[in-house]
């Protein structure tokens, strides 16, 4: 899959917002003032400008109104309702700690729930593609992600000890997300004889086209693949190792920008790593992917 | 609305004959014509002259077959959407402009209400949808929606483009939901199979699997040199004059 970059910026970003909202409404850290105007900056530029990325991928933004009527069936709708409704939630009982000094634990816990869901929400857009067997798998894919998001917002709400384990814990989930997945598109058992319906080996003896099309660049969208071992070892240390071990140190706030930076650079590259090595079924029809199918 | 219909009265679907197809992409160049200046926005073409790419709703492949004996062979593979019964494309749609009809089980899109998003384009197996690059609404085949209910159109034309102008009858267009239409007997009688069948979607659209090589002539093997006979030395030995001259060659 092509790794586009506001995809990848989105789910990065907004998954430590949500991470730090979920932190903040659980009251750890229980802030006011503007120790708490300032956690509540941080955690809505990354979820909010996460968001707002993801509309960058849109071809056609002037309809994204509409994508708040499809929430029976459709994850993105769902996705959209459940960071509305985080957002405003949580935006009430920041508005109670930053000017009021007081904290409405309830609408706290609702929101911090809420901010945990549309981190779900997002990772069930990709977990629900059966199309793209790497990322259908469950409950990997939702893991990842809420460990990533969980850990992050650990680290940004200054929380040592659990963002020590959630760190760990989303370094653990996500190198099984990998090797699980390097199995799935075999497991799913989409070959080029299930594509075509023909016997015997099959290679693509033409294109349909000479050049590229949108399938072929969104979707058959080759990557990354010499140094995924590399890229991958990169991720992990950025992202868990890294953090993990500053965590443990005397924290002060150069030492937690540092933590924080590399966590989201792993996040990053792990992301990216999520796209390109993900692969689409519809690559058979262009001859992609025989490797991993089933023999 | 983009849950799926519990039932569609008539499961209207194209019939694809393996066999037959030529690979000539008439029925492409009918599609990209009919779609272009009718239903929805044109199907555009980036940089025709140069590293040319565009928007199609239908595209033949083209696939080697190599079986366990015998010699290899080529299909020629026409691909567009399939009307899929449980359509992936439809449910994932957040802003309701995919659906599925219930009265025909034609899969379309309102572009009206198309926010450019592709996870449709993701959510289906065959490739059936493209964002147009210049539009940026959602393409598929329409199974020309706008011919086939066309009463100012003859009679003969009210069918997808790409049927009314296969030149070797390997399209086939109708109602796959009543067993004594033409295309279910067809599908019957050949064996009309689904693609990628594990993907669960149910596609509407059968594709007929080629038929057995005939046999005119002996099965092949694949390892005849089917020249040699041809290429054989026509004298072993030399004779006569010939046998002299290489005789005093060799003594030289």
């Amino acid at each position: 899959m092509h790794p586009a970059p506001s995809v990848i910026i989105f789910s990065s970003l907004s998954g430590a917002g949500f991470g730090l909202l979920f932190f903040l409404g659980i009251g750890m850290p229980g802030v006011t003032g503007w120790v708490a105007f300032v956690f509540y900056l941080i955690a809505y530029l990354l979820s909010v400008g996460g968001l707002l990325s993801a509309v960058f991928h849109l071809k056609n933004p002037k309809n994204a109104y509409l994508s708040y009527s499809q929430w029976r069936t459709s994850w993105l709708s769902r996705e959209g309702w459940a960071a509305v409704a985080a957002l405003l939630t949580m935006a009430v009982f920041a508005i109670g700690q930053i000017f009021f000094d007081t904290s409405l634990q309830p609408v706290g816990f609702i929101g911090a729930v809420l901010s945990l869901l549309t981190v779900f929400t997002t990772s069930m857009i990709y977990a629900q593609l059966k199309t793209v067997p790497r990322w259908n798998q469950l409950p990997a894919t939702p893991a990842m992600f809420l460990t990533c998001s969980v850990a992050g917002g650990a680290l940004l709400s200054g929380n040592v000890d659990p963002a020590f384990v959630f760190l760990i814990l989303a370094g653990a989930v996500t190198a099984w997300h990998w090797t699980a997945g390097d199995k799935r598109f075999a497991q799913a058992g989409s070959t080029m004889n299930t594509a075509t319906g023909l016997k015997g080996v099959i290679s693509l003896w033409e294109k349909p086209h000479t050049g590229q099309n949108y399938l072929t660049r969104e979707m058959v969208y080759q990557v990354g693949r010499k140094h995924a071992v590399k890229l991958r070892i990169i991720a992990l240390i950025l992202m868990a190792g890294l953090p993990a071990l500053l965590v443990l140190l005397p924290m002060h706030h150069f030492m937690a920008a540092v933590a924080v930076l590399s966590h989201l650079a792993g996040v990053l590259v792990q992301r990216w790593l999520f796209f390109a090595e993900a692969e689409h079924v519809v690559g058979l029809y262009y001859g992609a992917h025989r490797e991993k199918a089933a023999v | 609305m983009t849950a799926l219909p519990a039932t569609t009265a008539k499961k209207l679907g194209l019939v694809i004959d393996l066999d037959t197809c030529v690979g000539c992409h008439a029925c492409v160049t009918a599609c990209k014509g009919w779609n272009t200046q009718n239903y929805g926005a044109p199907l555009s073409d980036i940089d025709p002259y140069g590293e040319a790419e565009g928007t199609f709703l239908n595209r033949i492949h083209s696939f080697q077959s190599q079986p366990r004996a015998g010699l290899a062979q080529t299909t020629h593979f026409p691909k567009s959407c399939l009307h899929c019964d449980d359509a992936p494309c439809v449910t994932v749609c957040p802003t309701g402009a995919s659906y599925k009809r219930a009265e025909d089980g034609i899969v379309l899109v309102n572009e009206d209400a198309c926010m450019g998003c592709g996870l449709c384009a993701w959510a289906c197996p065959y490739g059936a949808r493209e964002v147009d690059q210049v539009q940026g609404v959602m393409k598929k085949c329409t199974l020309c929606v706008d011919r086939i209910y066309n009463d100012t159109l003859p009679e003969v034309d009210r069918q997808p483009a790409c049927v009314r102008t296969c030149p070797a009858g390997a399209r086939h267009f109708g109602d796959l939901a009543d067993p004594t239409s033409d295309v279910s007997i067809l599908v019957a009688e050949r064996g009309g199979m689904d693609l990628m069948p594990e993907q669960g979607t149910k596609p509407v659209n059968q594709y007929l699997p080629p038929r057995p090589k005939d046999t005119i002539q002996p099965v092949m093997g694949g390892d005849e040199d089917i020249l040699a006979p041809y290429l054989a030395p026509v004298a072993e030995e030399p004779k006569g004059l010939l046998a002299w001259v290489d005789r005093a060659l060799e003594k030289l």
